[in-house]
């Protein structure tokens, strides 16, 4: 198989794009000729420019469709592969009930000034997200869910409190980068607070975050768009469970869904 | 406007389930009548004219209320000690009472016989000022109004400007007006509901919004102004009386003339843990603002909506906007002020998930006949997928026309992707303007028949309704709040934010402001 690839319209190997822009001109010829230039140096070969619209007197909407000169080589593709073995909820509380012989303790929160909890409680309220039950119906995990808006200090503090095994943060303003420095400050508050063998598992997660930050960010796992509570429990269960070996988990996986 | 009757609703269940409203809704009230809070008595001062803030940025209004409550505490009113302390003649007016009360130089005491009626009588005259104010406002929006007029359709189109940068928003704004907005709200700064104080002044620094401040109010509703005028249409300004500062916020907003404030009875104790009772006292008192400016306020049922399922939690809407009425119309709200919300936020794989929005968003237009209903887009099943995001849009307006909602807030295809950008702001309006320009007639064919799908959901929704509303009101509404009814959150009366600025009153209390108001009411009925 082929190890490199290019966009696909209709016929294999077209490279066939399109891209939507909005220039600061007034629509006239010479804004359209701007964006197929655009377009080009973009990459596209044989741009067309498909529509173009007047938004104000000194702004021009266009879509445009071209094909991509790029190729994309599939060897040079870097991403976080899921290291860690999919648990069912079950299999997840088998563990822990075995293994860790208490419960596990997550404490939640969006931290800052995000009020956005849509993602923290996707993944902990016990209603879930895409089907799968949130980590509050998981009945060896004890979930401690602080909400919105909460001081990266009183964060600090209720992990210790609680002896919290992890901490799951979720940030979801990016304005000016926030969800970054707000996931840098916790990291440090932890490592300053609490020494390594102590700190809980620093987890945090969000649609704009990119999965590959986690050690820059100073935190144990970045979750991305598209997190299932399914995804954080395995993880987490993989990494403080079942970490030394990775095979138990495995096998844990097949002992629960057969006895599910 | 009164909105026909399109489903046949049991009546004597409507009747039942305001009664159960109004039964749930009668002790809140009276707590609410029996309490004071630092808010409540800063907004009474920036009533009397009390502005500015302190170099530190914090506001005189705050300096002053704390040192009384520090002194004499709040629970007789602060305007009494305030007004008293004025009277002794050391301090030229408020601002230089509060200067020199910051630098720790003033007694407060509680004044009597002849010397409480001298400055109980300062204080109505001082509150008296900022109350005619709001007065003028109002009569300076009837009298624009009738100058430029009112936007030819319904729904009106609202839009949402977020900058951070007031001096950024104005021409935004402006552009959007123009653009075919009917309603411009200026979301607020991310956490600005938390700050137990106003921000001073025009603001350039806002996270996600732009701060809500007195100046702010002022400087957005004049170029509103000249572009109604440009456009021939008032353009309606929105911005958000929530949060600790509820009071003062609707105080500012009434004398700066802002036409619509989003204002809810439980929002902020669901979504922004701030304690329960400090919510439902800030609220009367600034529902009873509102009234008198004649703002329209917009509630927040779509965000139970955003946490909970929208089938399953279809009926805690319905609940929450028979309990908004009943705190809105005992706050002296009439109808054409409430502008209750709801929301388009059925899971778009459910079948008949489209049929499902119809009955919902119908029960409400049909329970609320009168109330310029606020329709909010769908935001919790938006993904990435900025076509199917335009599509689902395209639907949210067609229900909206549909089922002849009267405040349209406009969805956006890259929800949850980006802040909108100038071009998803400009499709989403054209989405719009496609949807009333073929359809905006339709409420007139659509009748959807007694026994189908759509009436039979509609009632069960209200039964579900009837049956939730039946606990609260054997519960009590705090406990039912505590216990997570709404939106899923438990929010006990005894925690949360903000509860240390709330007072019991003492039989002594007085307020000039909640004194004209409470008559302004009276004299209504």
């Amino acid at each position: 198989m082929s190890r490199i690839v290019r966009p696909y319209g209709d016929t294999t190997g077209d490279g066939m794009v399109q891209v939507s822009f909005t220039l600061p001109l007034a629509h006239d010829k010479r804004a359209e000729g701007a964006a197929a230039q655009l377009a080009a140096k973009m990459g596209l070969d044989n741009a067309i420019v498909v529509h173009a619209k007047a938004i104000g007197a000194e702004h021009t909407f266009f879509i445009v469709y071209g094909a991509a000169r790029h190729l994309v080589d599939l060897d040079r593709v870097e991403v976080v592969e899921r290291d860690y073995p999919l648990l069912s909820p079950k299999a997840v509380d088998d563990l822990v009930k075995e293994r860790l012989g208490r419960e596990l303790c997550i404490v939640g929160a969006c931290i800052g000034t995000d009020a956005h909890t849509v993602g923290i409680d996707a993944i902990l309220n016990i209603k879930g997200v895409a089907g799968e039950k949130g980590l509050e119906y998981y009945r060896e995990l004890r979930v401690i869910n602080l909400g919105a808006q909460v001081a990266v200090p009183d964060l600090v503090n209720r992990a210790i409190d609680e002896t919290a095994d992890a901490v799951l943060v979720s940030q979801v303003v990016t304005q000016r980068d926030a969800h970054l420095h707000n996931t840098r400050e916790m990291a440090a508050a932890f490592r300053e607070a609490l020494p390594p063998d102590k700190r809980p598992l620093l987890v945090v997660g969000g649609p704009r975050f990119d999965e590959r930050a986690a050690a820059e960010l100073g935190v144990d796992r970045v979750f991305s768009r598209g997190t299932t509570p399914g995804d954080v429990a395995s993880y987490l269960v993989h990494r403080l469970i079942a970490h030394d070996t990775g095979r138990p988990a495995a096998d844990a996986q097949q002992r629960g869904e057969t006895t599910a | 406007m009164t909105a026909a009757p399109l489903l046949s609703l049991a009546p004597d269940l409507v009747a039942r389930a305001r009664r159960l409203a109004a039964e749930a809704g009668r002790p809140v009230v009276d707590m609410a009548r029996s309490h004071t809070t630092v808010s409540v008595e800063r907004a009474t001062l920036r009533l009397a004219g009390l502005t500015g803030a302190d170099p530190d940025g914090i506001p005189w209004v705050n300096r002053l209320v704390d040192a009384v409550a520090e002194q004499t505490g709040i629970e007789h009113g602060v305007a009494a000690p305030v007004f008293h302390a004025l009277a002794r003649g050391e301090h030229p007016d408020l601002t230089r009472l509060a200067h020199a009360c910051a630098a720790g130089g003033v007694r407060f005491e509680l004044p009597s016989g002849e010397a409480l009626k001298t400055a109980r009588g300062l204080a109505r005259a001082a509150v008296g000022e900022g109350l005619d104010r709001i007065d003028a406002q109002r009569r300076g929006r009837a009298e624009m109004v009738a100058e430029v007029g009112d936007p030819p359709q319904r729904p009106w189109i609202y839009l949402i400007v977020a900058t951070g940068d007031i001096y950024e928003d104005m021409p935004q704004a402006q552009a959007a007006a123009r653009a075919g907005a009917d309603v411009i709200a200026v979301i607020r700064s991310t956490g600005q509901s938390l700050l137990d104080y106003v921000p001073e002044g025009a603001t350039r620094e806002g996270f996600a919004g732009t701060y809500a401040t007195g100046e702010n109010f002022r400087l957005m509703r004049a170029a509103l102004d000249e572009t109604s005028r440009e456009l021939g249409r008032y353009v309606r300004l929105c911005n958000y009386a929530s949060g600790l500062c509820m009071p003062e916020i609707a105080a500012l907003a009434g004398m700066n003339r802002l036409d619509m404030m989003l204002n809810d009875c439980m929002y902020g104790i669901l979504f922004r843990d701030i304690n329960p009772i400090r919510t439902f006292v800030d609220q009367r008192f600034s529902r009873q603002i509102h009234a008198k400016a004649g703002i329209v306020i917009n509630t927040g049922e779509d965000n139970y909506l955003t946490t909970a399922d929208a089938v399953e939690a279809a009926h805690t809407v319905t609940v929450s906007q028979l309990l908004n009425e009943y705190f809105a119309h005992e706050a002296g709200l009439e109808d054409d002020l409430l502008g209750l919300g709801h929301a388009f936020e059925i899971d778009p794989d459910l079948p008949d998930s489209f049929r499902l929005e119809l009955a919902h968003a119908l029960l409400a237009r049909q329970l609320f006949p009168d109330a310029p209903l606020k329709w909010m887009p769908p935001t919790k099943h938006m993904t990435g997928d900025v076509f199917r995001g335009n599509l689902l849009d395209g639907f949210f307006n067609l229900a909206g026309v549909m089922t002849g909602q009267s405040i349209l807030l406009v969805g956006m295809m890259t929800e949850a992707v980006v802040t909108p950008w100038l071009s998803d702001r400009d499709i989403a309006l054209q989405n719009v303007r496609y949807v009333l320009t073929a359809a905006s007639g339709l409420t007139e064919d659509f009748r959807p028949p007694p026994g189908g799908f759509i009436a039979e959901r509609a009632n069960q929704v209200l039964g579900e309704a009837v049956d939730l509303l039946e606990r609260i009101s054997d519960d009590g509404l705090l406990n039912a709040i505590a216990e997570g009814t709404f939106g899923i959150m438990r929010r006990p009366a005894d925690g949360g934010r903000g509860l240390g600025g709330v007072a019991e009153r003492a039989d002594d209390y007085f307020n000039p402001a909640s004194e004209a108001l409470d008559k302004d009411e009276e004299t209504d009925r």
